[in-house]
């Protein structure tokens, strides 16, 4: 009975090897553990065994059976995962070809520095503010140290809507709409459009872009102002960044200065980007005028501030390397999508 | 304000020569406020170009026109030259370009032959050298410059002559002047003059000014009041008006150093008596102006407004029409000059004038400055009265002027001045102190640095007594901070020390809720790949048309630019379509297989109150763009608006279909409203306006109201408890009227679902044979959900048998 058993375990095992399918395993199953299998049979003739001999052979087939059942199930995972391999062998594709393009989208680049200098500036707690472009003369002249028959007036090609009416040309009118509405301490930047009667060429543009920042609170010096602009020009033009103010004369400012950034090409040395100069002008700024100060409500013995005004493309052509002005008002999709 | 340099120095201890010093001064002058914009070293350019003396003239072998000249230059041996020039001699001096010498325009001077003859250089004429011949005595440009034939050298020994050989010639003519274009802001009304920039130079530079001594002889015996009378009738645009009346006035040419001087300013010599105006106007920033007393009728000088509709013709031959808004000098019949702007031809200075009346007056600046504007004539006078000038250095000019005439022997000055004027100017005592200008400033000067500061530019510091008075030539200096400006330009802007706010209140920076809810409109947009963009925010009138506006249309009714850039920039634009379709017309030129692109900006509404009020400026999101290969499709796009209401949590919206505007595709147009309210509208744009503006047909547009979106933004969206039941689903199909809108048959099912249908999806929607002619058949996928408790089959059905008979009801819809 033994040798039988044996034999029968041999075979089966023999078999077992051959099997390539799940259809063999089947069949295997079927002809040794099936109720008319091998293994059945054997358990069928035990009847004729003695009393004693029946348990012994009893827990044998089992043990072969068990042996049989774990060999059939390891076969049959070891023939899935084959199966599954060369399914995703079949599967494989090129993963060098190109993707199925989903456009990123951008934002545009003129925005992209209000957005940086709007974080800079709230990081330094101030708020966003803005105002219409279209613009009473008041705000954008009057209010501003800029009576009729100014002088000054003449060097901002206004566009005007009616005679008290205009485009601003400046985002400083911003400033006068901020301090009526609001009490020091005030602190405070606008970005906006502003509009100048210039023909459009590749320096040159009708429309553009400022940043206005104002300051008004007790004890504002021009230190403040400078440490702030170094702030703002390491920031956006790198940590080497120096600034140098040069006095000038805005009316709404008392002292009033431009400000020179070391070039951001050369570091300084003079080269084609800075005509030689180190510098690059990037700014207007100066003390909040006495008089701006007290049309709005604010006592000018009692607080002080400054004010600047940035060119947004200036610092947006600098940073991206745009060298024709006209590109950023164009919507060209391959000029966007760079950014 | 271009200054020559020499002459600016002339006003000061400054000792600025080498092209390293000049640099210096540049830097320095920027640094202290007066800008400068270039620096132009005439004569620099020429190089090599020596004093050389003729030795020897020979007729040249192989032409009958050419000479061979033999050339002392003070080198050992002499050089030979060939020339061209018939006025060569033996003897004269004369300038010769060496061997790789450069001349006027840059060109370069190369030894050579000429016909078979070495010749090592060329002898040049005025021409060659830049200069003009004009400004030299008895300067022509016929032939070689001989220098001992000119004015200017003709007192002049051989010894002199001996000593030049070899020398430069632009120094030993005295053209190696070197120009500073200064750039000067509109108060400093001072710095337009030499004199002013002279001072600025000298406190920058730490150096000395001096003002000319003004002294007039008064040589002619007559008294100025004996000849003519002035009689302002306008004070209030003119509060001085002063006169000196010149006799035996002979008109001739400046001299060399007036001329010099002059050209070097940008300033044409004429005569000596207009070349003096000029000259002061120069150095003293006062404009001045002489008038041929034989053309002033009745002797009287009268100051009044123009009369309406009054003429003059004036020095450059241009009749100019007046009006009461503009000041006038006059005699008893007509004007003679519009004021402050340009003299009149009828009292130009002559050759044979012999009796002059100089002119130094204060006009009103904005009365100047309008009436410039007004003639169309900006003039060197007229920029300068528009900028406000001093009363007291008015007189002083007028001296000026007259002590010029008397040193150039021009003529003869009368006794005494006219001086017709409001009163004297008393300077304000600004109040100010070392303290207060530190502190506000952020620096500490000491009241001895403040003080040598000021006293050099001439202001009176009483800092003890708390002010400070400006000199009479400083109408900027009004307050405190402008006393402070000129110690810290001088201090030095940049050696004031940084601080950041340090001592002021903290403040908290940050986005209002509207400009965040921008910034999520513009992440989601590129989010779904739409490019943003920036537009012209004016646009043509011309627009309207090629949108098919009817005539009538609302949008046509735009706020117009008086004076725009032209045709193209002259109104506000009232939609974004314009801005909208230019940039896709420019990509689809551009062969841009497919773009997206999107902005937030404003059109500009009028309201009934305008102009009184504002015009709205209402911001809109505009956005859009076409597909590749044509492909139009609507649902697409509409799927980029529905995921930008979800990503700003705006859950109460709907569509309603939008036939009416003329610009759009009446049958792929929609209207988004939310809470109700008009959002804007979305869709395909017309064919034909496509075709207009060159754009492709399956062009979408979106251009929906940002204030309408940011209102409806669910700021805070409260979590709902995940389902613990399971959903029932159930899918129908109902047949109904095809122009029934699908949106409307989904509001009528969640309507009539309830709390319990979760979802309403429309999955199928079909036209064709299987259902009558004008039906369609919409099938909806429908999910039931109770929170509390599984739904039961007898719930659904109930829930079900609501909704398909309010179908039935209120569109004839039968279930299919």
């Amino acid at each position: 009975m033994k040798n039988k058993l044996e034999a029968i375990q041999k075979e089966f095992s023999e078999r077992l090897s051959t099997a390539v399918s799940p259809d063999k395993l089947e069949e295997l199953k079927v002809a040794y553990l099936g109720k008319k299998g091998e293994l059945t049979s054997i358990l069928k003739g035990m009847g004729q065994l003695s009393p004693e001999e029946r348990p012994i052979v009893g827990q044998m087939v089992n043990a072969v059976r068990a042996e049989m059942e774990k060999s059939l199930s390891e076969k049959a995972e070891m023939l899935k995962s084959e199966e599954m391999a060369k399914k995703l062998e079949a599967e494989k594709v090129d993963v060098t070809m190109p993707g199925k393009t989903k456009k990123a989208g951008s934002l545009h680049p003129i925005n992209q520095i209000s957005d940086e200098m709007k974080d800079l500036f709230i990081g330094m707690g101030y708020e966003i503010a803005d105002g219409p472009e279209i613009e009473f003369d008041y705000y954008n002249f009057e209010a501003l140290n800029l009576p009729e028959g100014h002088p000054a007036r003449d060097t901002q090609d206004t566009f005007y809507i009616t005679e008290k009416m205009l485009l601003r040309t400046q985002t400083s009118s911003v400033q006068i709409h901020v301090m009526e509405n609001k009490k020091p301490p005030i602190k405070i930047i606008c970005p906006g459009k502003v509009y100048r009667a210039d023909n459009v060429d590749a320096t040159h543009s009708p429309i553009f872009h400022q940043i206005e920042g104002l300051v008004v609170d007790k004890g504002v010096t021009m230190g403040d102002l400078k440490g702030t602009l170094e702030v703002y020009a390491k920031h956006m033009f790198g940590p080497e960044t120096k600034i140098r103010l040069r006095p000038h004369h805005f009316p709404f400012t008392e002292p009033s200065a431009e400000v020179d950034v070391s070039c951001w090409t050369c570091g300084g040395k003079g080269c084609r980007m800075c005509k030689g100069e180190g510098w690059i002008e990037v700014l207007g700024c100066g003390m909040v005028h006495p008089d701006v100060l007290r049309r709005c409500g604010i006592d000018p013995e009692v607080y002080s501030g400054f004010a600047f005004g940035i060119g947004v493309e200036r610092t947006a052509m600098a940073r991206f390397g745009v060298t024709d002005m006209r590109q950023f008002f164009e919507g060209d999709t391959r000029f966007l999508s760079q950014f | 304000m271009v200054a020559p340099l020499k002459w600016l120095l002339s006003y000061t201890d400054l000792k600025i020569n080498s092209k390293e010093e000049i640099h210096e001064l540049a830097e320095e002058m920027t640094l202290s406020g007066t800008k400068v914009e270039e620096v132009v070293s005439k004569g620099a350019e020429i190089n090599r170009v020596v004093v050389a003396k003729c030795l020897q003239v020979e007729k040249h072998e192989n032409s009958d026109h050419l000479f061979v000249c033999q050339l002392d230059i003070g080198a050992e041996e002499p050089i030979q030259i060939v020339t061209g020039a018939q006025n060569m001699r033996v003897g004269a001096y004369v300038p010769a370009a060496l061997d790789n010498s450069t001349i006027s325009e840059g060109r370069t001077i190369k030894a050579g032959k000429l016909r078979g003859v070495p010749s090592n250089g060329m002898m040049c004429s005025f021409e060659e050298i830049g200069l003009d011949c004009n400004n030299y005595e008895n300067g022509n440009n016929d032939g070689i410059m001989i220098l001992q034939d000119l004015g200017e050298f003709k007192d002049c020994t051989e010894e002199f002559f001996e000593s030049i050989i070899g020398k430069d010639i632009i120094p030993v003519l005295g053209a190696d002047e070197t120009v500073i274009d200064f750039e000067v802001t509109s108060n400093r009304a001072d710095c337009f003059s030499i004199l002013g920039l002279a001072r600025e130079a000298a406190i920058t530079m730490h150096g000395k000014f001096t003002k000319p001594e003004v002294a007039v002889k008064e040589e002619c015996s007559e008294n100025t009041a004996d000849l003519i009378t002035v009689e302002v009738q306008a004070p209030d645009l003119c509060p001085r008006y002063s006169a000196r009346v010149v006799k035996d006035v002979k008109i001739g040419p400046s001299p060399k150093w007036m001329k010099e001087r002059l050209q070097a300013a940008g300033v044409r010599s004429i005569n000596n008596i207009v070349d003096i105006t000029n000259y002061v106007m120069l150095e003293y920033g006062q404009p001045m102006h002489a008038f041929d007393k034989r053309t002033i009728r009745g002797n009287k000088i009268i100051v009044r407004r123009a009369l309406d509709g009054e003429k003059i013709t004036t020095l450059d031959e241009q009749e100019r029409n007046l009006d009461s808004t503009m000041l006038v000098i006059a005699d008893v019949e007509g004007s003679t000059a519009i004021a402050g702007v340009m003299g009149g031809l009828n009292s130009e200075i002559a050759p044979d004038t012999t009796e002059i009346v100089f002119e130094s007056a204060i006009f009103d600046a904005v009365t100047v400055r309008r009436g410039a504007k007004k003639v169309g004539l900006r003039t060197e006078s007229s920029s300068r009265f528009e900028k406000g000038l001093d009363t007291v250095l008015c007189l002083e000019a007028l001296d000026r002027a007259a002590q010029l005439v008397e040193e150039l022997g021009a003529g003869k000055v009368c006794k005494g001045v006219i001086d017709v004027s409001t009163g004297e100017k008393v300077m304000p005592k600004i109040k100010c102190s070392v303290e207060g200008i530190n502190t506000f400033i952020g620096i500490s000067a000491t009241q001895a640095e403040m003080e040598k500061i000021l006293v050099e530019l001439e202001c009176e510091p009483h800092f003890d007594e708390g002010y400070v008075i400006p000199p009479s030539f400083r109408g900027d200096l009004i307050c405190d901070a402008d006393i402070a400006e000129e110690i810290a330009r001088f201090y030095g802007y940049n050696k004031i020390e940084s601080r950041l706010l340090n001592g002021c209140a903290t403040t908290l920076g940050s986005r209002n809720r509207k400009q965040k809810i921008q910034d999520r409109i513009r992440k989601q947009m590129t989010g779904m790949g739409y490019n943003e963009m920036l537009t012209f925010s004016f646009i043509s009138p011309s627009v309207f048309d090629r949108l098919n506006l009817p005539a009538d249309c609302l949008l046509r009714d735009a706020v117009i630019i008086e004076n725009p850039l032209g045709e193209d920039y002259s109104v506000m634009r009232t939609t974004m379509m314009p801005s909208f379709l230019e940039s896709v017309a420019n990509n689809h030129a551009h062969r841009v297989e497919a773009a997206s692109l999107f902005e937030i900006s404003y059109i500009y509404v009028k309201t009934d109150k305008y102009p009184d009020e504002l015009p709205e400026h209402r911001e809109m999101l505009t956005f859009g763009g076409y597909a590749a290969n044509g492909k139009a499709d609507f649902f697409e796009f509409k799927g980029d608006i529905e995921a930008l209401l979800e990503a700003l949590k705006i859950t109460k919206y709907e569509f309603e279909p939008e036939k009416e505007i003329a610009f759009m595709h009446p049958g792929r147009t929609a209207r988004l409203f939310i809470g109700g309210k008009d959002s804007g509208i979305f869709g395909q744009i017309h064919p034909a306006v496509a075709k207009k503006w060159g754009c492709p047909d399956n062009t979408m547009v979106a251009m929906l109201r940002t204030d309408v979106l940011i209102a409806n933004v669910t700021d805070i969206p409260k979590n709902k408890e995940l389902p613990k039941f399971p959903a029932v689903t159930r899918d129908i199909a109902v047949v109904l009227d095809a122009d029934v809108p699908a949106g409307h048959v989904e509001k009528l099912i969640r309507q009539r679902g309830g709390k319990a249908l979760e979802t309403c999806t429309l999955f199928d929607c079909y036209i064709g044979a299987q259902v009558p002619e004008g039906k369609k058949s919409l099938a909806y996928a429908l999910a039931f959900r109770d929170a509390t408790r599984t739904l039961t089959d007898e719930d659904v059905s109930k829930f079900m048998k609501k909704i398909l008979n309010g179908l039935e009801m209120q569109f004839g819809a039968s279930l299919r």
